[in-house]
């Protein structure tokens, strides 16, 4: 049996609260190199605070992450330098609305890997190139649709090279006819071979594009396994009821 | 001499201002100097705590609050009467032009920090989210992302503002600063004609209409490409 490499993100344990409400409560996630791992639940779950914990933009109350062997929560981790290797894409794109394209992709590649001017606006062009978005590369976030935004934000995660993506609701703000166009950047990205953790409702991209589907309500992971496993024959019945509601839709 | 007559004597009459414009040019020198500095250094003060406020700290936030606030009730006057009048009791002598200098500074830092601060937490936190996912320090986050959109919408209250206590240089008069109105007010004694400070009242309309201006023009020049 050949022998299972460590996980690139190892959670265990997570608590986090706020104020009296405990919005996480003891959550465990281990994602595979090369994994999808699709994270599905009601709203209110916990499913988002349980992303934005894996580049401590929320910080657990109790537990640890080891992200590529370093663990985030200890006070001497340089996070910055961890940050790095996690891409994040968020619901609402959160682009610089003052810098083109190009510069928004340009930005960390300066200032936090310390390239060069030519040398970052070459690996732009590249990055912004492979979500499609060649052309636009001096277009200012306001003179681009929402889809071609969210695509610029993918880019200027993936021109540093992570290790792991972080999808925090990447379709939820856009119009339908432009969530295509993110999706298929995603399944690009996922052939490529890229660890990618989504938090989505876009249900059919799950099933088709998913190894792993994890299923949070009220703050715990109530189960987890292959999309046909989930989707199809459900153990729980909270995830039997949230399924039976999306499919409906 | 007709009422009109009378009129044009007393207010425009062109020998008292020919024979006192070079008093006014100095004290529209002097004001301009007066003005630049405590522009610079309210502005960049104003900048400055705005700046400390947003790391948080609550103790110096308590700090930074109170000096603002009280400089944001106080009239400038008073300031100025009390470094004035009141330093040299403490031992320390200062001149009219630094006490109007400092209380004027004061009271820009204070009126900019707040807007400063309105500015940078108008910004959307989602700009901080995303700058430091990539790895962005606080201070870049802050230098490269937060405050160049913040600086954008503060321009319009910040110019306003920064114009209304220039103005205020006038003040100085009151403390022996022989700026525009001081030295306006010094020729209209030695001449017994009010003419003098129709001069000073071109001066200021000769400074500031440019700097109203220039502050429209920086509004264009900074607004979002669309």
């Amino acid at each position: 049996m050949p022998t299972t490499p460590p996980p690139i993100i190892d959670a265990r344990g997570l608590w986090k609260r706020f104020g009296n409400l405990a919005v996480l409560k003891g959550v465990d996630l281990s994602v595979a190199e090369r994994e999808l791992v699709f994270i599905i639940g009601p709203s209110g779950s916990g499913k988002s605070t349980l992303l934005r914990c894996l580049n401590r933009l929320e910080e657990p109350d109790d537990g640890s992450i080891q992200v590529d062997g370093i663990e985030l929560l200890d006070p001497k981790t340089d996070i910055n330098a961890v940050r790095q290797r996690i891409g994040m894409v968020f619901q609402s794109f959160n682009l610089y609305p003052h810098m083109t394209a190009r510069q928004n992709v340009m930005l960390a590649l300066r200032k936090v890997l310390g390239k060069g001017k030519a040398e970052a606006s070459e690996i732009a062009a590249r990055a912004l190139d492979r979500v499609g978005l060649g052309e636009r590369m001096e277009h200012y976030p306001a003179q681009l649709s929402g889809g071609q935004q969210q695509r610029v934000a993918i880019a200027r995660a993936i021109a540093l090279e992570p290790r792991v993506m972080l999808f925090d609701e990447p379709t939820s703000a856009l119009d339908p006819e432009l969530v295509g166009g993110v999706l298929n950047v995603m399944r690009e990205l996922r052939q490529d071979g890229m660890t990618m953790v989504v938090v989505s409702h876009e249900m059919a991209f799950a099933k088709a594009a998913a190894d792993r589907v994890v299923f949070m309500a009220d703050g715990e992971k109530l189960e987890e396994g292959p999309p046909a496993q989930i989707f199809g024959e459900p153990q729980h019945e909270r995830t039997r009821a949230f399924i039976r509601q999306i499919d409906r839709h | 001499m007709g009422g009109f007559e009378s009129f044009l004597f007393s207010f425009f009459n062109l020998k008292v201002m020919a024979t006192y414009l070079p008093l006014v040019a100095k004290g529209f020198g002097l004001t301009v100097l007066l003005a630049l500095l405590i522009v610079l250094c309210g502005l960049a003060l104003g900048l400055a705590l705005a700046v400390l406020r947003s790391f948080g700290v609550r103790v110096l936030n308590w700090g930074i609050i109170f000096v603002v606030d009280l400089f944001r009730a106080l009239p400038p006057l008073v300031i100025i009467v009390l470094l004035f009048f009141g330093l040299p009791a403490a031992g320390i002598t200062v001149s009219g032009f630094a006490a109007t200098w400092l209380s004027l500074t004061l009271v820009l830092m204070a009126f900019a920090e707040e807007i400063y601060w309105a500015g940078i937490t108008a910004v959307p936190k989602g700009q901080w989210e995303a700058a430091r996912s990539t790895g962005l320090t606080f201070l870049q986050t802050l230098r490269l992302v937060v405050l160049p959109q913040a600086l954008r919408i503060t321009i319009p209250p910040l110019t306003n503002r920064t114009i209304a206590i220039t103005k205020g240089t006038a003040l100085g008069s009151v403390v022996g600063v022989a700026e525009i109105l001081g030295a306006s007010q010094s020729a209209m004694s030695f001449s017994a004609n009010p003419s003098a400070l129709t001069l000073g009242a071109i001066a200021y309309l000769i400074l500031f209409i440019p700097v109203v201006a220039f502050g429209r023009w920086v509004e264009t020049r900074f607004a979002w490409k669309r």
